[in-house]
């Protein structure tokens, strides 16, 4: 074993310096090769950032989509209602457990009005909303802070508006916790594996040091799902997701008919979560 | 020559450290790894062949696998097209380990002989992680 690893050191360091000078190599002949092309085809170097640009998030299947939820927050009635969400949600997606608040772990969480709306100091307000939990998970942001502080971009803005997150990438430094408005973001102090009470075998769990929080369920759009938590309420349609720039969508058609409100609007982060509040009773 | 003993005392030391792995593992055995590709799921493939080419992938599958990360994570890219036209869902969890359950027989062998360590597993479920839920 010392001997193989002796001859890995060396090939490592001998594959490292070829790589060096291979790449310095093709580098620069393909940047003199679209230079001189460019050049002559008197066009200056326009051809040349193309060239350079041609893996841009545009390029994505995703462009021009825009994903959005709306909570109907009076339709939550029980407390089996909220839970229905939050453990369809996090048994999908392999989120701990680990029984106390301090190492607590959750994409999407009860949480009461004046935590949820701070901004909202009003004295007297409805007894009944006054008392309500909200239903709360990341806001996926248009304009993101967690985004803006993540030194690795671990955390990201895809084209299609959802904030994901590549646990790749995670060096767990947590600027985006202190960073998000919401504390929609949870790190993982501990190895989170033991405290899954029932894996799904289809998602990855997280390792220890990395941040986690909702990811719209990117994966299930993908193979044209709706999010685990709006299917898990879809009896009565206490959350409704879809594209906001599609007119015809659900959301659209809901958001224009029910006056909605965002979580701390005056920051300016653009939220995609909307809450309906004052919707009279009609069931 | 001044200090001569010194200096050829110092040598043999040097020649004798930096040799030291060689000499040690002369005549010791370093069986090659055997690899197992008897899993069910392959039993039953007609064609029993990867996503690309048996030597791309014994040379190439480190690659590739960054570049299914790239393509599923960051760009929501999630249908991979081979070589030859086919296509095939993009997920270590779901695809790679469908047929290749059997990790330790197969992953870790090579791994382990060359004393590379991965951190796939640390968030990705093993087949028998999945059988331990
Ligand atoms: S709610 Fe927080 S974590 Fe989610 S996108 Fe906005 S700032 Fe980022
Ligand atoms: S904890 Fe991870 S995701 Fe958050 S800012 Fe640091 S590297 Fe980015």
């Amino acid at each position: 074993m010392e001997f193989l690893l002796y001859i890995r050191v060396i090939r490592i360091f001998v594959k490292f310096v070829f790589n060096v000078l291979e790449n310095m190599e093709t580098n620069r002949r393909q940047f003199l090769k679209i230079f001189g092309i460019s050049t002559l085809s008197g066009l200056g170097s326009i051809p040349a950032i193309w060239a350079f640009t041609q893996h841009s998030a545009l390029s994505t299947q995703h462009f021009g989509k825009r994903w959005a939820m709306v909570v109907d927050i009076k339709k939550f009635k029980t407390e089996d209602d909220y839970k229905k969400c939050i453990d369809a949600c996090h048994s999908v997606h392999n989120v701990p457990d680990f029984g106390n608040p301090k190492d607590e772990v959750k994409w999407i969480w009860k949480m009461p009005y004046k935590n949820t709306f701070p901004e909202q100091e009003d004295d007297y307000i409805s007894g009944e909303m006054k008392n309500m939990p909200f239903t709360v998970l990341c806001n996926h942001c248009k304009n993101p802070p967690c985004v803006r502080v993540c030194p690795t971009k671990a955390t990201f803005k895809r084209a299609d508006g959802i904030v994901a997150m590549d646990y790749h990438r995670c060096i767990g430094c947590r600027f985006c916790m202190a960073a998000c408005p919401y504390g929609s973001r949870s790190f993982n102090f501990r190895d989170p594996r033991p405290f899954i009470k029932e894996k799904n075998s289809e998602y990855p769990t997280r390792a220890k040091g990395v941040v986690e929080k909702c990811n719209f369920c990117e994966e299930r759009l993908s193979k044209g799902l709706q999010p685990a938590c709006v299917e898990a309420c879809k009896d009565n349609k206490a959350l409704i997701f879809g594209d906001l720039n599609d007119p015809d969508s659900e959301v659209r058609k809901v958001l224009e008919t029910n006056y909605t409100i965002r979580r701390k609007p005056e920051l300016g982060t653009q939220p995609g979560v909307y809450y309906i509040v004052g919707a009279k009773e009609d069931v | 020559m001044y200090n001569g003993s010194k200096i050829i005392a110092g040598l043999i030391i040097f020649v004798a450290l930096a040799t030291f792995p060689f000499l040690y593992n002369i005549g010791k055995v370093n069986a090659k790894p055997e690899l197992k590709i008897d899993t069910p799921v392959i039993e039953q493939l007609k064609e029993k062949e990867c996503v690309e080419s048996e030597e791309f992938m014994k040379a190439k599958h480190m690659q590739l696998l960054n570049r299914w990360r790239d393509m599923a994570v960051r760009d929501g890219e999630r249908v991979y097209v081979n070589s030859k036209g086919e296509k095939y869902e993009i997920s270590l969890q779901n695809t790679c380990l469908k047929c290749h359950s059997n990790k330790k027989e197969f992953c870790d062998k090579c791994h382990n002989y060359m004393s590379v360590k991965t951190h796939c597993w640390d968030c990705h479920l093993t087949s028998e992680e999945k059988q331990k839920t």
